[in-house]
C-alpha cells in the first residue's frame, strides 16, 4: 500500500470544504483546504497534492483562470466542482486541461468515483495501460482489437479512433472537439453529427442494449465518456 | 424654469379647495392717473392683513406720497429683481421669488406696465396670471384707458394714446373696484401736486385733465364695471341654467385685412360683441393677390388676428376666389349675424377695377348686417405701402413674341391684301390681341392691340404708310382691338386665378393628407416623433424638434435635423408651452428672445409635449398665414401620438396584471413546494437523532432531490420569461438524450417500468441539449407523478413524413377533456385529485417555453386504451439531419 494520496480542496465555502473533507477522509484521503486562489496556488506547493477540486466561483479570481496555472506548476489531478451549470463554462474548463468536471449539488459517491477515476487515469497515462475492460468488453490498445464477451468485433477505423481516445482515460469526459480533432482533421470540429453518428454505430455493435447505453455515456452538450469500468 | 407648484400648507390647500387651484384677481380700477387706487389697494391689503391672511407686497409705485407710502409699512415687500438693459438697471417684480415665497395674497400695481426686456414675460399681467395658475389671490390696479377695447374710445376724446394696454379677458373673471373720485377733487389734486405725471407727458396731459374728459372717463370707467358685473352674473345664470332668455344667436364676424386700421377694426369688433354678448370672429379671406403681401403687410395681419384672439375673438384664415365671396360664404357658414368690415382706404382707381367690396358684400348677404367702419384717425393716414411686383409688366420676352404675332398677321395680311384685295383684314388683328391677352395678360395685350391698330392703320388704312386716320369707321376698328384685349385678358386672368388657388388648396391638402399618411404608418412612438418632426420640417421648410415632459424638464425626443440641440432659454421656452398649454418662444408673447417657437401639442387630455419650429436665418419660424395649417397639422400629430400612448399604456397594464397574477400564484405554489419537501426532511432528521433508520435517510435525500429540481424549473422559468434564452444548438442523437434523461429521472420513476421504443435509426436532430434534456426530464416528471403506480411508462419515438416525433404515455386519470392546450400555462395545475400529487405546475410551461424556443411543436392528449396521457414532442422536417458519411471525412 503506497501512502495515502493528497486531496485540495479549494472552495469559499466553509459548509462545502466541511462536507468534502468528512466524505474524502472517510473514503480514505488525506484533505488540504484553500478558502481563495491566492492560497490554492501556495497549498499547490506546500501540500504537493494529488488531487485538486476547485470551485469556480472564488472571491479573489475566477476560477477558470485557475485552470491552466495549476496544470503548469503540479502533476495534480483537477477536477472542477461548480454550480455554473452552463455547458460552455464546462467545455472551457476540459479544453483549459481540467480533468473532470461536477456540477454543483455533487452526489458525494459520484464525486468519489470521478477522483478514483482520475487518479486512475495518471496511472494509465504514466506507464501506458496494455488494455481496457469494461464489462464484457475489453478493448486491446496495443493490437488494437476489440472483443465482445470473447469474441472480436470489427471496428471501422474512425470508430476504433474514437474509442480509443475515451479508453485511454476510463471515466474522463473528452469534449467533442477533443474527440473530432483526435479522429478527424480541424476543419470539422464543430460537426457534432459526425461523432454521433460514430458513436451509435460503436453501441450497436458493443451495447448489449443501444437503447440504454452503459459503455459510452454521454455527457450533455459536453461530451463522451468510457463507462468507469470498476 | 422654477416649479410652481404648490407646498402643501394646510391654509394653501384649504384655498385651493375653495376655488379649485386658481388665484382670485381683483382690480382697482380708475378712471385716470391720480384717483388713489394705489392707496386704496393698500388699505384694502392692510385690512385682508390685520384679518389674518398672508399678504406680500409684489410691486407698489408711491411715487413719493407720503400717505401712501404709510400704508406699506408693515406688510412684507418682496424684493424686486435687478434687470440689466442697455447700461442701465432696470427693476422688475422678482415673480419667482413671490412664487417661492407663497402667500395667499400679493399687491401688484400697474398691471399694465411693460417689463423690462429681458424679463420671463413682455407684460406684467402675464406676470400676474402665472401667480393666480399658482394659485395666489393678486390685487392690481389699472386706468381705464388701458384696457384693450377701450384704449381706442379713450384716445378718440383725449387726443392720447397709451401704448400699454391689458386684454380684456384679464378683467373679465376679475372683481373689479372702481376707484372714483369728482373730477373736481381729481383736478384740485392735480393742482397740489398729488398726482404722478411723467416729465415726458406732461405736455400732453394739460388736455387730458379737462373736466368734460375727466367727466367721460368717470363714465367710461363705472359701465366697464357694472359690465363686468353683468358678465359675472350672467355667467351665473347659465351656469345655473336659470332662464335662457339672452340674445341668442348673435354672432360677429370681423374681416381683416392688411389694411392698416385694422387694429381699430377690431378693437371696435371687441366693443360690438361685447355690447351684443355675442361671440365674434375675425376672419382673413385669404386671395390671389394675399401672396403678393409685402411682409410688413403681412406681418399687420398677423399682429390684427393675434390681438382679435387676444381679445377673446376666434380667428380664422380663409382661403377664396375673392374676398367677397369668401366672406359671404363664411358669414353663412358661421352662421354670423352682423359683419364689420372697415371703409376701404383704396383708391377710386382699385375700386373701379375690382369693384367695392363693400357694396358687393352688402348686396351678397341681404340678410345680415354689415356695418363698415371708417378708417381712424392718425392710422389711415399712413399710405397703403405700394407693393413692388416684379410681374406687374411681365416678362419682355412676352412683348417680343407679341410683336412678332403683329408682324406675321401683317405680313399675312398684306399677302391677303394683295391677292384677294380683302376688306376686312382687321379681323386677322384679333389673333395675336387674344393669343396675347390671354397668355401674357392685361398689359401685353394692350400693347398688342395697341401693335395691331398702328400696323392696321400703317399698312392697309388709307392712306398707307402713314399714321393718318381718314376714315372714322377706322377708328372703331382701333377701339374694338383694344376692347378685346381688356376683355380677354380679364377672362384669362381669372382662369388662371382660379386654377392657382386650386393648386394652392389642393397643396394644402395634400400636405394634410400626407402627413396623416405619414404619421399612420409609423410603428411606435419614437418613430412616430421623428416622422412628426421630419414632415414639419419639410412642411415649413424649417428646423423641428419634439419634446416630452419629464421629471426634471422636457427632453428631446426627435429632432430633424437630428443634430438639433436645445439652449437653457429654449427649454424654459418649452416648458413654459407644457405647462401653461401655450405657444412660447419666437412669435409668440412669452420668451420671445429664444430663436424656437414652441407649440403644444394637445388633446382633450392635457398637453402630450411640445413641438418647436425654427429657421436656419433665424427669423420667423412660421408666416402668420401658415399658422391655421400648423395648427391642424399639430392636431393631428396630437391625436395619432395620444392614440399610441394610449394602446402603450394599455399594453403595459395588461402585462402589469398578468405579471401580478403570475407572482400571486407563484407565491401559492412556491410556499406549498418547498415547504412541503421541508416538513418531510425536518421531521425524518427528528426521527434520525432517536434512531439511526436507513429507510429515512433515503426519504431525506428524495425529498432534497425534488427541492433541487424545483429550484432548477425556478430557474429555467426565470429564462423561459425574460425571454433570453440562449440557444446552443449541435446534432443530437435522440437516444443518448432519452438515456440521459431516464438515468436522471430513474429516483422520481421509481416504481416505474421504462419502455425504451426508440428506433436507433432515427435521424439527428438539432437541438439544444441541456434545454432538451430538461424538456425530457419535466415530462419524464409530469408522467411519473401522474401515472397510476406500477404502471409503464412508454417512450416512443417514430419517423413520419412531416418529421420526427417523441412521446411520454403514460396509464393514469389523463388530463381532464378540453384542458389539454391549458395544462401548458404557467402554474395550471390540474384540478381535482392530482392536486394532491405537489409539483410546481411549473414543468410543463417549461416544456412548452423551451421547445417552442428550439422550434420544436409539443401537443398533450388523452389516451383511451390503456386509459392515460401523451405527450408528443413533433420535430418537423427543418429540425433533422442527413447523416454524414463519416468514414469519408478526413
Amino acid at each position: 500500500m503506497t501512502a495515502r494520496n493528497k486531496v485540495l480542496v479549494v472552495d469559499d465555502e466553509q459548509q462545502i470544504r466541511r462536507l468534502l473533507r468528512a466524505a474524502l477522509v472517510r473514503a480514505d484521503f488525506d484533505v488540504a483546504e484553500a478558502e481563495d486562489a491566492r492560497r490554492a496556488l501556495t497549498a499547490l506547493e506546500t501540500e504537493k497534492p494529488d488531487v485538486v477540486l476547485l470551485d469556480l466561483g472564488l472571491p479573489d479570481r475566477d476560477g477558470l483562470e485557475l485552470v491552466p496555472l495549476i496544470k503548469q506548476r503540479s502533476q495534480a489531478t483537477l477536477l472542477v466542482v461548480s454550480a455554473r451549470e452552463a455547458t460552455d463554462q464546462k467545455v472551457t474548463a476540459l479544453d483549459l486541461g481540467a480533468d473532470d468536471y461536477v456540477t454543483k449539488p455533487f452526489d458525494t459517491d459520484e464525486l468519489l468515483a470521478r477522483v478514483r477515476a482520475a487518479l486512475r487515469h495518471r496511472v494509465t497515462a504514466q506507464g501506458g495501460v496494455p488494455s481496457v475492460t469494461v464489462g464484457d468488453v475489453e478493448i486491446d490498445l496495443v493490437r488494437r482489437r476489440i472483443f465482445k464477451a470473447g469474441v472480436e468485433v470489427h471496428l471501422t477505423p474512425k470508430e476504433y479512433g474514437v474509442i480509443e481516445v475515451l479508453a485511454r482515460f476510463p471515466g474522463r469526459v473528452i469534449t467533442h472537439a477533443q474527440l473530432l480533432k483526435s479522429v478527424w482533421t480541424h476543419e470539422i470540429e464543430h460537426h457534432v453529427e459526425y461523432l454521433r453518428v460514430v458513436i451509435r454505430n460503436i453501441r450497436q455493435k458493443l451495447e448489449t442494449d443501444p437503447q440504454q447505453p452503459r459503455l459510452i455515456i454521454n455527457e450533455l452538450g459536453i461530451g463522451y465518456r468510457l463507462s468507469g469500468g470498476d | 424654469m422654477r416649479q410652481t407648484e404648490n407646498r402643501p400648507e394646510p391654509e394653501a390647500l384649504l384655498r385651493h379647495a375653495a376655488q379649485e387651484g386658481r388665484g382670485r384677481l381683483k382690480v382697482f380700477l380708475g378712471a385716470a392717473p391720480g384717483v388713489g387706487k394705489t392707496y386704496e389697494m393698500l388699505s384694502d391689503g392692510t385690512q385682508q392683513r390685520t384679518a389674518g391672511v398672508d399678504v406680500v407686497i409684489g410691486v407698489v409705485e408711491t411715487h413719493g406720497r407720503q400717505e401712501t407710502e404709510f400704508l406699506t409699512r408693515g406688510h412684507e415687500i418682496i424684493p424686486r429683481i435687478s434687470i440689466p438693459y442697455q447700461g442701465h438697471t432696470l427693476t422688475e417684480m422678482d415673480i419667482d421669488a413671490i412664487l417661492e415665497r407663497q402667500p395667499a395674497l400679493v399687491l401688484v400695481d400697474e398691471l399694465a406696465h411693460t417689463n423690462a426686456p429681458g424679463s420671463r414675460h413682455p407684460k406684467r399681467y402675464q406676470d400676474v396670471e402665472e401667480l393666480l395658475d399658482a394659485g395666489i389671490d393678486v390685487y392690481s390696479t389699472i386706468n381705464i384707458q388701458h384696457i384693450e377695447s377701450l384704449n381706442d374710445v379713450v384716445a378718440s376724446f383725449t387726443r392720447v394714446r397709451v401704448r400699454e394696454t391689458v386684454p380684456d379677458r384679464i378683467l373679465e373673471t376679475a372683481e373689479i373696484e372702481v376707484v372714483d373720485i369728482p373730477p373736481d377733487e381729481l383736478i384740485e389734486r392735480l393742482k397740489a401736486g398729488k398726482v404722478y405725471i411723467p416729465e415726458e407727458a406732461s405736455r400732453a396731459l394739460n388736455h387730458f385733465f379737462s373736466k368734460s374728459n375727466l367727466s367721460a372717463l368717470r363714465e367710461l370707467a363705472l359701465r366697464r364695471a357694472a359690465q363686468a358685473v353683468d358678465a359675472q352674473m350672467l355667467d351665473y345664470v347659465r351656469a345655473h341654467a336659470l332662464a335662457g332668455s339672452f340674445a341668442a344667436g348673435e354672432r360677429v364676424l370681423v374681416a381683416v385685412s392688411e389694411q392698416p386700421h385694422a387694429l381699430g377694426l377690431i378693437r371696435a369688433t371687441k366693443r360690438l360683441a361685447d355690447a351684443l354678448r355675442a361671440p365674434w370672429t375675425a376672419v382673413h379671406i385669404e386671395t390671389r393677390r394675399s401672396r403678393d403681401l409685402s411682409d410688413a403687410e403681412r406681418a399687420s395681419v398677423a399682429e390684427a388676428l393675434a390681438l382679435a384672439s387676444q381679445l377673446g375673438a376666434v380667428t380664422a384664415t380663409i382661403p377664396a376666389a375673392d374676398v367677397v365671396s369668401g366672406l359671404a360664404t363664411f358669414a353663412r357658414e358661421a352662421r354670423a349675424t352682423q359683419i364689420v368690415v372697415g371703409k376701404s382706404a383704396r383708391s377710386w382707381w382699385f375700386e373701379f377695377r375690382h369693384g367695392s367690396v363693400v357694396d358687393r358684400l352688402v348686396r351678397s348677404v341681404s340678410d345680415i348686417a354689415v356695418h363698415v367702419l371708417p378708417a381712424e384717425e392718425g392710422e389711415a393716414a399712413t399710405p397703403p405701402v405700394s407693393r413692388a411686383r416684379q410681374n406687374r409688366w411681365g416678362d419682355p420676352a412676352d412683348y417680343l413674341w407679341s410683336a412678332l404675332m403683329v408682324a406675321g398677321v401683317t405680313a399675312l395680311g398684306r399677302l391677303l391684301f394683295a391677292i384677294l384685295d380683302l376688306e376686312n383684314v382687321a379681323l386677322l388683328y384679333l389673333v395675336p390681341v387674344m393669343v396675347a391677352a390671354s397668355l401674357f395678360g392685361l398689359r401685353a395685350g394692350l400693347f398688342t392691340g395697341a401693335l395691331s391698330s398702328l400696323s392696321y392703320n400703317f399698312f392697309f388704312l388709307p392712306p398707307t404708310g402713314t399714321l393718318t386716320v381718314s376714315n372714322p369707321e377706322n377708328v372703331i376698328t382701333i377701339v374694338v382691338l383694344l376692347g378685346v384685349a381688356v376683355v380677354t385678358s380679364q377672362f384669362a386672368a381669372r382662369v388662371r386665378d382660379q386654377a392657382d388657388l386650386a393648386t394652392s388648396s389642393a397643396r394644402q391638402n395634400a400636405a394634410l393628407a400626407g402627413f396623416s399618411r405619414e404619421l399612420t404608418v409609423t410603428a411606435n412612438e419614437e418613430e412616430l416623433m421623428q416622422a412628426i418632426c421630419a414632415e414639419l420640417a419639410r412642411l415649413f421648410d424649417a428646423r423641428a424638434v419634439l419634446l416630452l415632459p419629464s421629471g426634471d424638464g422636457p427632453q428631446l425626443h426627435a429632432a430633424v435635423p437630428p443634430e438639433n440641440r436645445l439652449e437653457q432659454i429654449e427649454l424654459a421656452a418649452a416648458q413654459w408651452a407644457i405647462e401653461k398649454n401655450q405657444p412660447a418662444g419666437r412669435g409668440s408673447s412669452t420668451l420671445t428672445a429664444s430663436d424656437w417657437l414652441f407649440h403644444p401639442l394637445r388633446t382633450g387630455r392635457g398637453v402630450l409635449g411640445v413641438v418647436g419650429l425654427a429657421r436656419d436665418d433665424a427669423g420667423e419660424p412660421v408666416r402668420a398665414d401658415q399658422m391655421p395649417m400648423l395648427m391642424s397639422l399639430l392636431d393631428q400629430a396630437a391625436i395619432v401620438l395620444e392614440r399610441m400612448q394610449l394602446e402603450r399604456d394599455m399594453r403595459g397594464i395588461e402585462q402589469l396584471r398578468e405579471r401580478d397574477r403570475l407572482r400571486a400564484a407563484l407565491l401559492s405554489s412556491v410556499s406549498h413546494d418547498l415547504r412541503t419537501p421541508l416538513t418531510t426532511i425536518l421531521a425524518a432528521s427528528a426521527e434520525l437523532k432517536r434512531k439511526h433508520t436507513p429507510q429515512l435517510i433515503g426519504v431525506i435525500e428524495a425529498e432534497a432531490q425534488r427541492l433541487n429540481r424545483f429550484v432548477a424549473n425556478l430557474l429555467d422559468m426565470a429564462r423561459v420569461e425574460a425571454g433570453a434564452l440562449r440557444l446552443n444548438i449541435e446534432a443530437t442523437d435522440l437516444t443518448d438524450a432519452v438515456a440521459s434523461a431516464v438515468h436522471d429521472t430513474r429516483h422520481m420513476l421509481e416504481g416505474h417500468a421504462i419502455q425504451l421504443e426508440v428506433p436507433p435509426a432515427l435521424p439527428l436532430v438539432r437541438v439544444d441539449p441541456q434545454l432538451f434534456h430538461h424538456c425530457l426530464i419535466n415530462l419524464l416528471d409530469n408522467a411519473g407523478r401522474y401515472a397510476d403506480p406500477d404502471t409503464p411508462i412508454v417512450i416512443r419515438g417514430a419517423r413520419s413524413t412531416d418529421g420526427v416525433t417523441l412521446a411520454i404515455l403514460d396509464e393514469g386519470p389523463g388530463i381532464p377533456p378540453g384542458r389539454e392546450s391549458q395544462i401548458f400555462e404557467t402554474f395550471a395545475r390540474i384540478e381535482g385529485s392530482d392536486r394532491t400529487k405537489g409539483g410546481t405546475g411549473l414543468g410543463l410551461a417549461i416544456v412548452k417555453g423551451f421547445a417552442e424556443a428550439m422550434g420544436i411543436g409539443v401537443f398533450a392528449a388523452n389516451r383511451v386504451d390503456p386509459r392515460g396521457a401523451s405527450f408528443t414532442l413533433t420535430f418537423p422536417n427543418a429540425l433533422l439531419m442527413r447523416e454524414p458519411n463519416v468514414e469519408k471525412t478526413r
